[in-house]
């Protein structure tokens, strides 16, 4: 079973509505709750897929009704309790805040080109073998689920679990969110882009030549033969 | 308030109007010393104001430009892109996919909104949306629709979901009549939307 995040190819949501190039930001919130995530990032507490991760396990219910940067902020607010940035009483105006350890950290206005143009980059040497390569068929794992943590982060959407497609091309080694959003290393995998007819992955595609690609670790897929 | 969820979330100890959130975490992280409001603003001016779709643009009329350009484009973009100054969080493994007369490339995140920022900026309100996070991956055709756009019959539609740090750029394709125009007008020709396949390149 997936969690409510995982929303590809559901039926019933309406007409995707376009908007001009211009419009960044639709409220001045939106900025401030974009900022204030990504600056708490700096902290050093948590890592990328850990933060998916908080977001995914927000209740069906909220993440239905919350929009974009509120689902941010229910996510952020999990995150700085579970990891002791902040008290619940904190959190809730109970209490006066009290100066963090973790002050030194906080990012300088002169520090934001860099931080920004920097990037995080999760690709690493390779230490597992590539099993396939491309034109190889393979099929993707049943359970759209993390394998070892029930109800964890995995990056495998219900839509192409259990699917057969072919691998398109080897992106390099990267890390394995899968293990990365619950301590267990970054233990990086050879990454691959999948390529699945749409016939393969619906009972209704629109066109027979369609198709979806996938970027795949390699523990997702197993030969088919 | 409603009463519709538990007190045990955190972010349920804070106000439900989002604005009021924002402002709490805000005040509440400056007193502890974790952020700096002038931090945050530069953060917003560096995605309202100098990171934006300007920069895919300028990487889709180069290709359009130059063959050697397109070929190690197509080759490596994240190096490429980088040599123009376009590199950073959430665009450090780029790959450009190349519209052609067989296939239209589509972006897509269906697990929450990747987007390649350093390329294309914040990503729009409707890439961010559940009807596209659900719809783009089983029937592209009508979102396309939505956006106005109609593919040829014998186009296929190749859709990328964006499942892991891969962040993907659309090469669409180049417009007839443009073969006179230099860098700078075919840029204007290159829409945020036809970079992630939603829309075509505009005509002169």
């Amino acid at each position: 079973m997936t969690r409510v995040h995982d929303m590809g190819g559901r039926f019933g949501d309406g007409a995707v509505v376009p908007e001009p190039e211009h419009e960044v930001f639709h409220e001045d919130w939106h900025k401030r709750a974009l900022a204030v995530v990504l600056a708490c990032g700096a902290l050093g507490k948590w890592n990328l897929d850990i933060s998916r991760h908080a977001r995914e396990r927000l209740k069906p219910t909220d993440y239905a009704r919350f929009s974009y940067y509120e689902k941010w902020m229910g996510g952020f607010a999990t995150l700085l309790v579970e990891t002791g940035v902040v008290t619940r009483d904190e959190l809730a105006g109970n209490a006066e805040p009290a100066p963090s350890d973790l002050a030194e950290k906080a990012w300088k206005p002169t520090e934001i080109a860099k931080v920004l143009s920097k990037g995080g980059p999760v690709d690493r040497p390779r230490n597992v073998a590539p099993m396939f390569a491309p034109g190889d068929t393979v099929i993707a794992r049943p359970h759209a689920e993390n394998m070892k943590v029930s109800g964890g982060h995995t990056r495998l959407p219900a839509y192409a679990a259990g699917a057969r497609g072919t691998i398109l091309r080897l992106h390099g080694s990267h890390i394995l969110p899968d293990a990365h959003a619950h301590g267990f290393g970054e233990a990086p995998e050879p990454l691959y882009a999948v390529v699945f007819p749409a016939s393969e992955l619906w009972a209704h595609p629109e066109h027979p030549r369609d198709e979806v690609v996938l970027d795949m670790w390699q523990s997702y897929l197993k030969p088919t033969s | 308030m409603p009463h519709d969820h538990s007190h045990d979330d955190p972010h349920a100890l804070l106000p439900s109007d989002p604005a009021l959130r924002v402002k709490a975490l805000e005040t509440l992280l400056t007193k502890k010393g974790l952020i700096d409001p002038a931090a945050l603003d530069e953060i917003i001016d560096t995605y309202e104001n100098k990171i934006g779709p300007r920069n895919g643009a300028r990487v889709v009329a180069k290709t359009w430009i130059d063959p050697n350009f397109r070929k190690a484009l197509l080759e490596d973009a994240t190096s490429v892109v980088a040599d123009l100054g376009y590199y950073g969080r959430q665009g450090e493994h780029m790959v450009a996919v190349e519209n052609t007369d067989a296939v239209h490339n589509m972006v897509v995140c269906t697990l929450c909104s990747c987007y390649p920022w350093p390329l294309l900026g914040i990503p729009p309100g409707w890439y961010k949306s559940d009807a596209y996070r659900a719809r783009a991956v089983r029937e592209p055709r009508k979102v396309l629709a939505d956006f106005g756009v109609t593919l040829p019959e014998d186009m296929a539609v190749r859709v990328w979901d964006s499942t892991a740090e891969m962040r993907y750029l659309v090469i669409p394709q180049r417009p007839a009549g443009t073969e006179d125009m230099d860098e700078e007008a075919l840029m204007n020709l290159v829409s945020r939307d036809s970079m992630i396949g939603t829309a075509l390149a505009g005509t002169p």
